[in-house]
């Protein structure tokens, strides 16, 4: 499929990879290759798998079939985990005891850090550089249960950042975010991917984030059915449309009354 | 009072109770950070048919109960894990086993109600010299991983997705503090008795997070009321029935006491809550037309009204509206 890093190393292989989720498939034949520096983007309506192929590829779901390489490492002995950054797909980085804004973003650190050390310079530095990347720098010490939701989502990214990762993968980072929290998102997700990094974000609507974006992926009920250069909204004509086939895997019970006139194929 | 404290049985209770103090609420802490406030209260349920099994055997009670304990932790942990919607209900089928088997367990020992009490109320004034090194060999246990693996256990407790990306193992952290709670249940066992466990791992959180930010600050916290209850609780107990014959149960006033700090620390907590949601960001909204209004009087640090930053100016909350000074007059914002 298309890229813009077509020499660079694949940083994520899936091959064939199918997810079913108590008994139920859910991916079905995803073939994914990420290459380094690529901005990719997987759309899709609700319940297509886009979150589900995330916590695939990042191991928080096992593939029920299929191979997956991160780095060039099958994920069974992937153990590199200070390149991944993962945000996860959550509204509020608060729990049941408060925590600062500092000591959130510091567990990104972990993957850098030993068993029963202190943190060092280098971990204080880099909490406080993805804190200014974010631009919450002046916010470290307060409480996060007293931030705005944009403002947690971005402590979310920022501890992803912390970890100084290769690779980031993001959930919904924009859900529920308004617009100059998504700017604010975009301008790091932006300096990030000028750096080098490896961006893979699920994502509903692209906002301010769509100038970044390299290459779309598009899923639905479980399969990829489009992948190649950014798709625009009001691009209607001369892109290369999703693919119109039906991919349902249930029974059509409804649709031959509603569809009399189309060859529906199962 | 300080002919009291020359006893030894006063002396140890005081070391029992100082260091059951300090290393509950560490635990308390991850797990009121992971909603899981009474799991304590549970693993000390199923630690009443641990004492059982010891007194029905003859071995100590204390180490029969921690191991019935942990197995309990261990059997909750992998309940949990497996996410069942009906996981809250085995837990509640677990916690009324423990106790009722442990019920059943003294009768066909021979014991009586009153042996039990001691387990299920405490009897801090007759802990043997065995115990007392018993308690402070957990109490390090305790405090030492804890305290150590804090930045682990902070990470797992707040967000396990995040946690398992990051490498670490959540499972072995989870257990490890199950188990750590079901250790802390069994030393808390002697000083506020196997009822009153979970108080002394939750009250002081609960405390300290009335006042604190972050999650050291809280553990600090937790820590400094629960050995100030645990010790003053003893004391006050103690001063009680020296001075004025009245039997105050040592566990009962350590647990009252602790809740006596959290009564006082709430109001400042939500003084210190509505303070803050004033110093919260407005929504961003578009920015509507140029109006100005006259004002009696001049806004400022003194005028009583709460101040907001705004960019680059200050503005001042005024009958539900907010206003910046502009030259001679105020904006709306």
């Amino acid at each position: 499929m298309s890229s813009s890093h077509p020499g660079s190393e694949p940083v994520v292989e899936l091959r064939d990879g199918a997810v079913a989720i108590g008994g139920r498939p859910v991916l079905r034949h995803v073939d994914l290759t990420v290459r380094q520096g690529e901005f990719v983007t997987l759309l899709g309506p609700n319940g297509s798998g886009k979150s589900t192929l995330v916590r695939a590829l990042t191991g928080l779901r096992p593939l029920t079939l299929g191979t997956l390489h991160l780095f060039g490492t099958p994920l069974a002995s992937f153990r590199d985990w200070h390149r991944l950054g993962f945000v996860p797909q959550r509204s509020s980085a608060a729990s049941g005891v408060p925590a600062s804004v500092a000591e959130v973003v510091g567990s990104g650190r972990l993957t850098r850090r030993r068993l029963l050390r202190p943190a060092s310079r280098a971990d204080r530095a880099a909490v406080a550089s993805a804190l200014e990347l974010v631009g919450l720098a002046d916010r470290a010490r307060d409480s996060v249960a007293t931030l705005s939701g944009g403002q947690q989502q971005r402590v979310l990214i920022a501890r992803a950042l912390a970890g100084e990762p290769d690779l980031f993968f993001l959930d919904e980072p924009t859900a529920g975010v308004d617009l100059p929290n998504q700017q604010a998102l975009a301008a790091a997700l932006g300096a990030l991917s000028a750096a080098g990094s490896t961006v893979v974000l699920v994502t509903h609507e692209l906002g301010p984030l769509a100038p970044l974006v390299d290459r779309t992926v598009v899923l639905r009920d479980g399969r990829v059915v489009y992948d190649g250069a950014p798709l625009q909204v009001d691009d209607a004509h001369g892109h290369h449309h999703p693919s119109p086939r039906r991919t349902d895997h249930h029974p059509g019970v409804v649709a031959p009354f509603d569809r009399s006139g189309e060859d529906v194929p199962w | 009072m300080i002919d009291l404290l020359g006893h030894t049985f006063m002396q140890r209770a005081l070391i029992a109770a100082f260091v059951t103090g300090l290393a509950a609420p560490v635990i308390g802490t991850y797990l009121v950070q992971r909603r899981l406030s009474l799991l304590g209260d549970g693993l000390g349920h199923v630690a009443v048919t641990g004492v059982a099994i010891g007194l029905l055997t003859g071995l100590a009670p204390t180490w029969t109960a921690v191991a019935v304990a942990i197995l309990g932790a261990i059997a909750i942990e992998v309940i949990r894990e497996r996410g069942n919607t009906s996981g809250d209900l085995a837990l509640a089928l677990l916690f009324y086993g423990g106790l009722a088997g442990g019920v059943m367990i003294t009768g066909l020992a021979g014991q009586s109600a009153a042996t039990l009490n001691r387990f299920l109320f405490g009897s801090i004034t007759s802990i043997s010299l065995d115990d007392i090194w018993f308690t402070l060999g957990l109490a390090v246990l305790i405090l030492v991983v804890g305290l150590g693996l804090l930045p682990q256990l902070f990470t797992v407790a707040q967000d396990q997705d995040f946690a398992r990306v990051a490498g670490l193992n959540v499972r072995a952290y989870n257990l490890l503090v199950a188990v750590l709670a079901a250790v802390t249940v069994t030393i808390a066992m002697r000083t506020v008795g196997l009822l009153l466990v979970s108080a002394l791992m939750i009250v002081p959180v609960a405390t300290s997070q009335q006042l604190a930010r972050s999650f050291r600050r809280t553990v600090v916290g937790a820590v400094l009321v629960g050995a100030g209850s645990a010790v003053g609780g003893l004391l006050v107990s103690a001063y009680a029935s020296v001075r004025h014959d009245v039997s105050l149960a040592p566990g009962s006033t350590i647990v009252l006491l602790a809740l006596a700090c959290f009564v006082g620390t709430w109001p400042v907590g939500a003084w210190q809550r509505r303070r803050d949601r004033l110093h919260a960001p407005f929504p961003a909204e578009p920015v509507e037309g140029h109006e100005t209004t006259d004002h009696p009087h001049d806004h400022g640090p003194a005028c009583g009204h709460p101040a907001v930053p705004h960019d680059d100016h200050v503005d001042y909350v005024h009958d539900g509206h907010r206003h910046a000074p502009h030259g001679e007059h105020y904006d709306e914002h």
